[in-house]
């Protein structure tokens, strides 16, 4: 019986400090490269913010003009509580807009986007932030996959948004639909926020 | 340590050929059907889980003397989770782009029976050099197989060779890409899962005939078939 019970506690302590070590092995490797991650994270999406609106078209820093979006239009747009709206300024002048929105049907689950929307209601980028989509089949949606995501560019809001299977405007890959219309509707439900939206926008009010 | 480099030999024909992870154990296949439609992303996984093979059967073996054989199972998965985590965080910080396209996949390095088989069967009773080479030699096998079968997707599937080569490789890997069939081209049972099992069932396929050649030629250099010796000289 003791001689179990010395074994017990030996195995225990043996897992202990393997734990404990795999515990600084990770805050280590983790301390070594969060700085990076972020800096990696935060340069994606000051590309894809800038990405979202035609060069030129703004001349102030869009990361930093971010205002929050009401939690309702958020939840509709986003379909989360908190996203926000970036303002896009020339010459102290709203220029357009870059929505946050999420579209949670794609195929592999949510697609995280953004929308970005000129003065006047015209459609400028759509760009994929994150996805789970099938890794050579739905990622085309994915700027670094496929120029898919191109054709949103130009677009009048009164633009026919859905693909061209469910009689709409929108390009698709067939066998990857699901992706396409995931998209297309998020951003149909951008373009209509901003049609309804565009007078309170314009004076810096989402 | 009496080692002769045929025991070097011996490793590395078992990891790469005889007792390949893909095509002869068939273990990790999730990742192998997976991730295998294109060339470059099959070989950044590759890459990947050879490198946690290989630290995961030193770390295993290093530490083999010290671990009550009861709970070496939970140790085993300690050890590979947190290298695993490791790998996915340097990844993520030095590889972004390619981080961003493999995704899931290398967290899910975890799960690839290759790496903990290769803790039990090997490296838990072998001295740390041979167990790190083991682990090195048997991603290599599987490392092979996945850019083979990547190959013959992306080939079959979009026409293209190295597609994205720039994600591993920086802007200059963008002229590797090869086009071989028009920008429309698209066979989409290849890109599917059904092209993966069909790809490695070909693969597969190979392999046994190309061993069962050489057993043939091995049999007849050993046997040599009567007439051949008999036969007079015209």
């Amino acid at each position: 019986m003791r001689n179990a019970a010395a074994q017990a506690r030996r195995s225990a302590l043996t897992l202990a400090a393997f734990a404990a070590s795999a515990t600084l092995l990770l805050a280590g490797t983790w301390l070594a490269t969060h700085q990076q991650v972020a800096a990696n994270e935060a340069a994606t999406r000051a590309a894809l913010l800038a990405q979202a609106l035609p060069a030129g078209s703004f001349d102030n820093n869009l990361a930093t003009s971010a205002v929050p979006l009401p939690a309702a239009i958020a939840q509709q747009l986003a379909q989360r509580d908190a996203a926000n709206v970036y303002l896009a300024r020339r010459n102290g002048q709203l220029s357009g807009v870059v929505l946050e929105a999420a579209a949670a049907n794609g195929y592999g689950g949510r697609i995280e986007l953004l929308v970005g929307i000129a003065r006047d209601g015209t459609v400028q980028g759509v760009r994929v932030v994150s996805h789970r989509e099938t890794p050579g089949l739905g990622d085309y949606i994915d700027l670094a996959v496929s120029p898919w995501a191109r054709q949103f560019a130009g677009k009048p809001a009164t633009s026919r948004w859905a693909v061209k299977k469910d009689g709409g405007d929108t390009d698709y890959v067939s066998g990857a639909t699901i992706s396409a219309r995931a998209v297309s509707a998020a951003v149909a439900r951008c373009s209509d926020y901003y049609r309804t939206a565009q007078a309170r926008l314009l004076q810096g009010q989402p | 340590m009496s080692n002769t480099p045929s025991v070097w030999q011996d490793i590395a024909r078992k990891g790469l050929w005889q007792q390949n992870a893909g095509l002869v154990q068939l273990l990790g296949l999730c990742p192998v059907l997976a991730i295998s439609n294109n060339v470059v992303n099959a070989l950044a996984l590759g890459l990947a889980t050879t490198l946690v093979t290989a630290l995961s059967s030193a770390t295993v073996s290093s530490v083999r003397h010290w671990v009550p054989h009861t709970i070496r199972n939970p140790v085993f998965i300690m050890i590979i989770a947190s290298l695993v985590t490791c790998v996915d965080l340097a990844m993520n910080a030095w590889l972004h782009e390619l981080y961003l396209v493999l995704g899931i996949f290398i967290p899910l390095i975890t799960t690839n029976c290759i790496v903990m088989a290769r803790a039990e069967a090997f490296a838990s009773r072998q001295p740390v050099r041979e167990a790190a080479w083991d682990g090195a030699m048997m991603g290599l096998g599987l490392t092979g197989v996945l850019v083979a079968l990547g190959a013959l997707r992306e080939l079959l599937g979009k026409g293209t060779l190295l597609a994205g080569a720039d994600k591993l490789l920086g802007p200059a890997g963008q002229q590797l890409t090869l086009h071989l069939a028009g920008a429309d081209y698209q066979f989409l049972l290849m890109l599917l899962p059904p092209g993966a099992f069909l790809g490695l069932a070909l693969l597969i396929a190979g392999k046994n005939v190309l061993d069962a050649r050489a057993r043939q030629r091995a049999a007849a250099a050993t046997y040599p078939a009567p007439d051949a010796e008999a036969s007079p000289a015209p």
